[in-house]
This record gives C-alpha cells, structure tokens and sequence, in this order.
C-alpha cells in the first residue's frame, strides 16, 4: 500500500471530531459523576482516526450486507469506554442523546463496554489483560473463513503489566496473525502514578519486537502519524505474516490542562466548574 | 436405561471421539488446548482437522479468550485443559469474556477430582464444579459414564452459550446402555426407593448404586439419583424424591463446599428442608496416590456412603 498523504482538510476534520468527541467524553463523565477521563482522552486520537480512516466498519450495522465483512475493534482497556462511546455515536451507530445515559442504571452504556447492549461493541472488557488473547481468536476465525477484515484492538500501557498480555503477544506471532493490529495507548501513567515507578515497562517498543511483532513508534496525537502507522502496519503485515504492534506515544488527559500527564485523573469525574474549564479548552 | 456390561472406558479417548465425529458434522467447530492434547485427548481432533485446532502452549487464560474470540465468529468453540487451569487460574477469563457476553464457548476440563492419582493436590481440582456454578449464564455437566458423556457433548455442540463439562482421567465403568439411553438434561432416578435419597453424579454415581445394594441387605431402600446436570439444576426431581424419602445423601468428587451437595442442599432448603449429609472432600486438599485408594482415603466409595445413611437413617428414628 501507497503511503498517503492526509489532506489538510481531512486533517482538520479529524482535529474537529477529536475535540468534539473529548468534549463529549467529559460531559458523560461529568454527568456520571464517575468515570476514566485520563486514558480515554489519551487514546482519543487513535480512536478517531482508526473510525473514520483506516477501519472498514458499518455504523448501519443491521442494515448493510457488508457488515459480516466489518473490520473489528477490541477496546481492551475497557476503562477507556467513554472514548469508545463517544466515538460510535459521532459514526452514527446510535443517537448521540445516548451519550448521556453513560452509567447510568438501565443504560447500554456500561461502565466497562458490555456486549449485546451496544452496536459496535464486538466483546465484553473491562477486566485488564483479556483483549489481546480475545483479538487473536478473532483473527484466528477471520482467517479460517477466508475474511479479509483486520482486527484492531487497543491496549494501556499499564495493562501490559498483565501478565496474559504477553501469552497473546506470543500466540500472535506464533500463528502469524498478520491481519492483527495492537495500539498500545503508551501515556505512561496508571492509577497509582508513572508506569516506571510502580513496575517498569521500559523499552516497550523492544518487548514487542522480541515477540515477533512488526513495531511502529509514534506521536498518538498526530492524526498523519497515526493514519501512517496503521497504513504501514497492513503493508509490512501482509509481507511478513507478522502482527503488528504500535506504540503510540500519549499524554493522558490530552487535551485539558489540568489533566494532562496527571495520574489522579485517571478514574475521576469533573465537577462543574472543572468540566466548564475543560470545555472552554477543547472548544478550536 | 442400566447397562449390564461389565466394562470400563476411558472418558477423555470417548471425548476426543466425539470431537472428531462433531467436527465432520459441523465445519464450525473449532478446539483449543493449552500444551495438553495429549492428556485431553483434543489431538484427536487436530490429527483430522489441523487447520481447526489451535494450541496455544502453556498459557491457559490465553485458550479462553482465544476460544471466546472465535466463537464471535460463528465458530464452536471447545477449549479444553485439567479442570484446575480451566477453571481455577482462567476464572476471571471465563467470567468476563466468556460467559458475560454469553459466547458460544464449551469448556471441557479434564482431570477434576482426587482420581487425578499421582500428580497430587496441585493437579486435583476440587473446587471446578463451585468456580463454574456461581457464574451467570455458564451450564455445568458432570456426567457419569462415558454414554452420557457423549450426549452431553452433543448436546453442547448444538446449545449456543457457555458450558463447562468435566472430565475425568481415569476409565469410568459403563452404567448406561449405550443403545437405550435417552439424555434429558436433567435429573433422573436410575433406581427407585423409599426410605432414603442418595444423589450423585460423575465417577460416585456406581459407589451410590453399590451402596444401594449394601443399604438393601439391611432392609433399607435408598433411591438413587443421577444428577449430571448440576446448573440449571432439576429441582423438581430432587424435591419429589425428598418428598418421598425424606433423607437425602449426596455424593461427589468435589470439594462438599459449592458442588452438587451445595446445589441439593439450597435446594432442598429452599423448597423441602430435610436431613442432608454432604459427602465430598471435607474442606481438604488432596494428595499422590493411586485413584482407588485416594477414592476411599476421602471417604468416596459405597463403604462411606452406606455408614452415612445409616447415620441418617439413625437420626431420623
């Protein structure tokens, strides 16, 4: 595949559907009370851009004859649903009034993604660890039915301190999951502070290489970037039989001053005045 | 429905029969294992359809997801390994990723109980049957020979949500004729009684139908109950046979803390309190041995279960 050059339009389109889905994000969050505003605005970008760039996806899923053909999304840090939520409405896979239910008793909108309540949501995840070993299954069925569909799945760079994430890594490569693609959302931070100061990571990029993995290094916020990597990830894929892994370079909390690169915005909620502050800064 | 053979197989040869055949019926099924084919029986299987077997090495929280993502392709999934990885180190995968969403996941687990001999304690699940039960949505089979281990399995094949299925490694003697055995998915009294209930499942069944006959020659009629299904449990024939009897004895080879004696027991509680007497491993862990003699150092065979309803019947008068 071609590289290809994002447009200066479609950058800012996908700039302005960043913003609006961060706002979304913390308006939910907000209206919940409770929540993981830190980790889903890190991986809003990849999210946004694997939606509406890369990924071949149905949001008139009970509709469409190609749906079986969809390309698959695992979001296997869970916690990050509000991102995930926000992003499936502004594709039109439910009413955006929707939104706002997040958490709430009754709702679709689970606090970890749930399957069966939601179109778009492929798994049920939430508990850390599970999403790859998921995803390789996925891939494994793709592939015994001659599909063409890829499977994206997105992992914390916390959660790769479980230790079946790398049981997955190492099954992937073992049977040549080449249409497998892993964003590993690399914000360095989980609940109780800095990846490296509760239990190192550190050179992420190496550990998945040693698995046997394609990997690719990059800005998780630069929409180019993102759009390359994963064109570039399904090329060498489909040369190499490999997966591919990339390591997307983030700031949690991307977006809102006081969140960002704070860890004790990882499973707060706004208050008023916070939430007013945060949507004065997300409104270019 | 009793055979009158005198013979023993082996579950885990019969269930990576039934694999194969399943796998010639069905192109959607699909096996995992975790680096024990062999033991599982499960190489059956990948021997004739290699390209619907996927072992995943020692990495047995990997199987489950890895069975969970394929079924969301329209594939059943069978995932097998000792019933103390499946259920024990993979609960929370099992939990949250099978049995949540409801995918179409069949865990069959061998090597549960203190049968598994020689390896001792580490290798004997005792708790499977406990682990599985408390999880919504998941169906739990411990079935008794190995003709109601085949019906199981193909009961599975075509049911469409989680179940857990177990194993065990040694032969079972045959019990049901294989020719006029009819699999029901319940409770089922294999022979009639009126003074006392003894129910059980899995390799205790042909204790209790052995300690009918000692319980006979002192005039005591015990009714015997097959109780492979353990989740959703057949109330109904356990309540009636209570009813009856008003004495009831339950006998597994599990831990007597959540299996089948903890099912009867809420049952019975619940709808018809009588006296009860749990027989399983008493809150212990196993240890090496041969299977026989592990089976009568945790109080398993006819010997234990005739002495216990004799206890009760006792108690009763």
């Amino acid at each position: 595949m071609t590289q290809q050059n994002l447009s200066e339009k479609d950058l800012k389109d996908l700039q302005i559907k960043s913003q609006e889905v961060r706002r979304n994000v913390l308006k939910m969050i907000h209206n919940a009370a409770s929540g993981h505003p830190g980790g889903a605005l890190s991986c809003t970008d990849i999210l946004v851009n694997l939606y509406f760039k890369s990924m071949n996806h149905y949001s008139d899923w009970d509709k469409d004859s190609q749906w079986q053909n969809r390309d698959r999304f695992v979001l296997s840090k869970g916690h990050a649903s509000a991102a995930l939520y926000a992003v499936l409405a502004e594709c039109g896979y439910f009413d955006k009034k929707e939104l706002l239910t997040f958490r709430k008793f009754g709702s679709k909108l689970q606090g970890h993604p749930s399957f069966g309540l939601l179109p778009g949501v492929e798994v049920s995840t939430g508990s850390l660890g599970q999403g790859l070993s998921i995803s390789c299954g996925i891939s494994l069925g793709l592939k015994l039915d001659k599909k063409q569909s890829r499977v994206y799945v997105l992992l914390g760079d916390g959660e790769t301190q479980e230790g079946s994430v790398w049981e997955a890594a190492m099954n992937a490569a073992h049977h040549q999951l080449n249409n497998l693609i892993a964003f590993v959302d690399r914000n360095n931070l989980q609940i109780d502070g800095c990846t490296e100061n509760i239990k190192s990571l550190n050179s992420v990029k190496e550990k998945w290489q040693s698995f046997g993995w394609n990997v690719i290094e990059i800005d998780g916020h630069n929409h180019q970037e993102i759009f390359d990597a994963t064109q570039k990830s399904i090329a060498l894929s489909n040369n190499n039989q490999k997966p591919s892994a990339i390591i997307a370079n983030t700031i949690k909390g991307k977006g809102v001053s006081y969140m960002e690169n704070n860890h004790n915005w990882h499973g707060k909620a706004l208050n008023d005045n916070e939430l007013k502050i945060a949507l004065e800064e997300l409104k270019g | 429905m009793l055979s009158n053979k005198q013979i023993a197989k082996s579950p885990r040869a019969t269930y990576g029969q039934i694999l194969v055949e399943l796998g010639k019926e069905n192109p959607n099924i699909v096996v995992i294992d975790a680096d024990l084919s062999c033991s599982t029986q499960t190489k059956q299987f990948a021997d004739v359809f290699p390209e619907r077997f996927f072992n995943v090495g020692v990495a047995e929280q990997d199987a489950i997801c890895t069975a969970a993502g394929l079924s969301t392709c329209g594939k059943i999934a069978f995932v097998s390994t000792f019933a103390m990885f499946a259920t024990g180190r993979a609960w929370d995968q099992v939990r949250n990723t099978v049995c949540y969403p409801k995918f179409n996941v069949k865990i069959v687990a061998t090597h549960g109980g203190v049968t598994v001999g020689e390896d001792g304690a580490s290798h004997q699940a005792l708790e499977d049957v406990s682990l599985m039960r408390s999880i919504p949505n998941m169906m739990v089979f411990v079935p008794s020979d190995c003709t109601e281990l085949k019906a199981i399995l193909k009961f599975s094949a075509e049911y469409h949500g989680p179940v857990y299925i177990r194993v065990p490694r040694s032969s079972m003697p045959e019990i049901f004729d294989e020719n006029n055995y009819k699999f029901e998915n319940k409770a089922k009294i294999i022979s009639e009684g009126t003074d006392i209930t003894l129910i059980s499942n899995g390799e205790t069944l042909i204790e209790a139908i052995k300690a009918k006959e000692m319980l006979s020659e002192k005039n005591i009629s015990a009714e015997v109950i097959n109780c492979p299904v353990i989740k959703p449990l057949d109330n109904k024939t356990i309540i009636q046979s209570a009813k009856k009897t008003k004495k009831v004895v339950t006998i597994e080879n599990h831990s007597i803390i959540g299996g089948l004696g903890s099912a009867i027991s809420e049952c019975l509680s619940e709808n018809y309190p009588v006296l009860l007497k749990r027989i399983g491993t008493n809150d212990v862990f196993g240890q090496s041995g041969e299977a026989s003699e592990l089976m009568v150092k945790y109080g398993l065979t006819a010997i234990t279960i005739f002495e216990k309803s004799i206890e009760l019947m006792g108690n009763n008068s």
